[in-house]
């Protein structure tokens, strides 16, 4: 996961209100949750499908891996990836507390 | 599967990299227009400048001092999205004469100029300002993302919202069948207006869509986009469906996907074996009014069936 | 002090001319270069528009001409423009103010200098083409800075230090002229030359810009928590302007020879500063009561004319100031605000209110859609100011000495 940049780090008001790129990194929408994704690395075929639907770019292929996976800090658990995977590899499964 | 998979994380373990549409913005989980925003970012790239109008998208992206962008943008008010693209256009067209080299880039003809907008922001509020851009011919892209209501404001009807379905101001009821008018045909409108090119696409077939956008970036002069960008929220239904729900609006032929070019219909992504739209209808909280009530419901669904067929008809969408 | 005087310094190099107002406001326009010109039409600011095109079309301009459907998308290719860093220009009148009042409010909250030349005129209903203030006024709130000339040079004049202190404290300007009477007069004056306006207007360096080798996110939206101080931003640049403007009037007069200095550019007075009794107004009409003064003067009383420039930033130190010895004061306006009283006075009442002198001041609202206000007219009202006093009724602080009650159903309980 890359590093972003803080915007309410020493947060000035820049004229006019101009708001840095990016930033919006930094709101972890992963907290919105109440089902995960959770992937079955054997079943996965690396088609990408999940990476393609996924609206919060939460579904990534696992460096040095075989498999995609899902960034928990963003993902809200829509379920649209478990939805797409043509091999039904991904379950949406209650978060334990 | 098994519990172990309950304690999955390979969140450290993703790479990023650079997304010109970034996570953390605060869309609903489930988004159409957000997938939409993704590809358009993807297929236009960084030499971009893009005008928003207000609405979902404005307003998940960029509460301040946040910005989900990482192109150059410009949200000014819900109603001129295509006209600030068109100041910045013609600042762009007058830093080009006066000192061609006063953009850092390679080429200053590659510069994209998006005009981003809902159905609400493009064929209601803004309907003046889309109309100037256009007839004066600037060169700018127009993508309407179409989730068929004022979702902002919580589901308000628009002139994009289907016929028979429930919103906020165009309820269901003992006197209401939900909304009472068909969608307004925004392409037939732009193309009208004398512009290279109009098109539709779904956010179901994201290679299209981005094939569109791309193709529509390299033609000069204003074009229009017309995304179908399902919204979970406001057509109640599973988040997990969003994608399933754009496919098959296409393939009940209620959102045709077709191409425009000088005024001409040049390609459209023909259907076999059309599907009745009351698959379309049933997962929809939206629509559910329709299959309670014996009569009406049923009418209205005839009345919406019929409007799919003439139009599917008049484009030849059927295979 | 007397009219604006050429100083000293002669300026061969600028043309003189006889010319239509509006052709005159486009000249200065042309020699200020904007990047992008976008106005819709109106009257009676159309032969500001007409002129920029012909300008354009004959290559003497070298702008992007843009020709909006509508003043709402006048004001809003400015914005798109402006924010992509270009000069860019405007100008309405009346409805088309009114039409674009809702983005050009969001262009002072995003620190845009956009600069719009406005042909002050009615506001409807019932609609009327003729001059008042009603236009200016309805826009008093927005952030924008506002000035008013006297006559087409000022007109001119406006145009350009209106450019340089926008781009210089980040705030759109109305640069306002009244309607017909300085818009269709043909009066001889000065067009700056474009070297000398370069001289005077640097290009912009804006510190944000619509810039894809830079990318920045204009326009966000703002919390509860950050609004505040995003809007008080807007007060410091305007209180900022103050000075920016009273160095710009400064140079103004070195590079042009035109003395606009009196009071940091704020006010122009005339034989106000021994004055028993002071008119103040703004725009043309000074023209006339510059006249009734002389009048007065020559019959060895002592009236006097204070002729606020500027009315945003307001100002109130100056007003306090140049009012200070008045024994009573008579505001005249085009304007009104329905409930309560004229806002130039109000503003004018409120700036004196805390003040250590407080001359009474009478206010009347005349010359509204162009009635004219004639010398005779402005004589009675200086006679009746005279009847001022320190406690007054709201009926008796304000007046509207023009009004025809015959015309009225039941009369008038004035």
């Amino acid at each position: 996961m890359s590093d972003t940049q803080d915007p309410y780090e020493n947060l000035k008001i820049t004229t006019g209100a101009v708001a840095e790129p990016n930033t919006s990194r930094a709101n972890k929408t992963g907290s919105w949750r109440e089902l995960k994704p959770v992937v079955d690395p054997d079943t996965c075929i690396e088609c990408g499908q999940c990476e393609t639907y996924c609206p919060d770019q939460a579904a990534k292929p696992v460096e040095g891996e075989d498999f995609y996976a899902f960034d928990l800090d963003y993902c809200k658990g829509c379920g649209i990836c478990a939805d797409v995977c043509p091999t039904d590899a991904i379950e949406m499964v209650r978060e334990e507390a | 599967m098994s519990s172990d998979l309950q304690d999955q994380d390979y969140t450290d373990e993703l790479e990023h990299g650079e997304e010109l549409w970034n996570p953390g913005h605060r869309a609903c989980a489930g988004c159409g227009p957000a997938l939409a925003m993704k590809y358009i970012t993807e297929a236009a790239g960084e030499n971009t400048i893009v005008t928003n109008a207000t609405g979902c998208m404005e307003v998940v992206s960029t509460p301040y001092p946040e910005s989900a962008w990482g192109t150059s943008y410009i949200h000014n008010i819900f109603e001129n999205a295509a006209s600030v693209a068109a100041g910045v256009e013609a600042a762009y067209k007058s830093f080009d004469r006066r000192d061609p080299d006063h953009l850092d880039v390679e080429d200053s003809d590659d510069l994209n100029i998006i005009a981003i907008g809902g159905d609400g922001a493009t064929a209601d509020i803004g309907f003046r300002a889309l109309s100037g851009m256009m007839e004066r011919g600037h060169d700018v892209l127009y993508i309407m993302y179409d989730n068929e209501a004022y979702m902002n404001t919580g589901v308000q009807r628009s002139s994009q919202t289907p016929f028979g379905a429930a919103t906020t101001t165009s309820p269901a009821g003992k006197e209401s069948i939900g909304n009472d008018t068909n969608k307004k045909d925004m392409i037939s409108i732009a193309a009208d207006h004398g512009i290279p090119y109009a098109a539709t696409a779904s956010i179901s077939n994201p290679h299209d869509f981005k094939q569109k956008v791309e193709k529509a970036l390299e033609i000069e002069g204003p074009k229009f986009l017309h995304v179908y960008a399902p919204c979970p929220v406001g057509w109640s239904f599973d988040s997990a469906k969003t994608v399933d729900l754009a496919e098959k609006a296409v393939e009940t032929g209620l959102f045709p996907v077709f191409e425009m070019e000088d005024g001409e219909i040049t390609s459209v992504n023909k259907i076999r074996d059309r599907e009745p739209v009351d698959e379309w209808l049933e997962p929809q909280g939206r629509f559910k009014h329709l299959f309670k009530d014996e009569e009406k419901g049923e009418q209205a669904i005839e009345e919406l069936q019929t409007w799919i067929d003439e139009r599917a008809e008049d484009l030849g969408l059927d295979a | 002090m007397a009219r604006a005087e050429p100083s000293e310094q002669e300026n061969p190099s600028d043309e003189q001319e006889v010319m239509k107002g509006t052709s005159a406001v486009a000249k200065g326009v042309m020699a200020a270069d904007p990047d992008v010109v976008s106005a819709y039409p109106i009257t009676p600011q159309t032969g500001i528009v007409e002129k920029l095109s012909e300008l354009v079309a004959d290559g003497k301009l070298d702008s992007e001409f843009i020709k909006v459907d509508s003043e709402f998308n006048a004001a809003s290719t400015c914005i798109g423009a402006s924010a992509a860093g270009a000069r860019a220009f405007s100008a309405t009148s009346s409805q088309g103010l009114k039409l674009m009042s809702e983005p050009l409010f969001t262009a002072a909250g995003m620190r845009l200098p956009i600069v719009m030349a406005v042909a002050n005129r009615s506001l409807s209903a019932p609609l009327s083409i003729w001059a008042d203030h009603t236009d200016a006024f309805a826009e008093r709130d927005g952030g924008m800075l506002q000035f008013h000339a006297e006559d087409v040079q000022e007109a001119i004049d406006h145009v350009l230090l209106g450019f340089r202190v926008a781009e210089q404290v980040n705030l759109p300007a109305l640069s306002n002229f009244d309607g017909f009477i300085l818009t269709h007069v043909q009066e001889p004056a000065n067009i700056p030359d474009e070297e000398k306006v370069s001289e005077f207007l640097p290009p912009r360096d804006p510190e944000y810009t619509l810039d894809p080798s830079d990318p920045k996110t204009m326009g966000a939206y703002a919390r509860p928590e950050h609004w505040t101080e995003s809007r008080y931003e807007i007060q410091r640049a305007m209180m900022d302007a103050r000075e920016v403007w009273a160095d710009a009037v400064e140079e103004f007069n070195d590079v042009f020879g035109r003395d606009y200095t009196e009071y940091g550019g704020m006010l122009d007075t005339y034989h106000a500063e021994d004055a028993d009794h002071i008119v103040v107004a703004m725009g043309s009409i000074a023209g006339t009561i510059r006249n009734v003064v002389d009048a007065y003067r020559e019959d060895g009383e002592k009236v006097g004319m204070v002729r606020p420039r500027v009315f945003r930033p307001f100002p109130a130190p100056e007003l306090r100031d140049a009012l200070a010895d008045a024994e009573s004061v008579a505001v005249l306006t085009k304007e009104m605000s329905p409930g309560y009283e004229s806002a130039f006075a109000g503003e004018i009442k409120g700036a004196l209110y805390h003040a250590e002198s407080q001359p009474p001041i009478k206010s009347y609202v005349l010359g509204m859609a162009g009635r004219d206000v004639k010398p005779e007219d402005i004589a009675e009202i200086i006679e009746d100011v005279k009847t001022a006093t320190p406690e007054m009724g709201f009926k008796e602080s304000e007046s509207w000495p023009q009004l025809r009650p015959e015309l009225l159903n039941g009369g008038d309980e004035q």
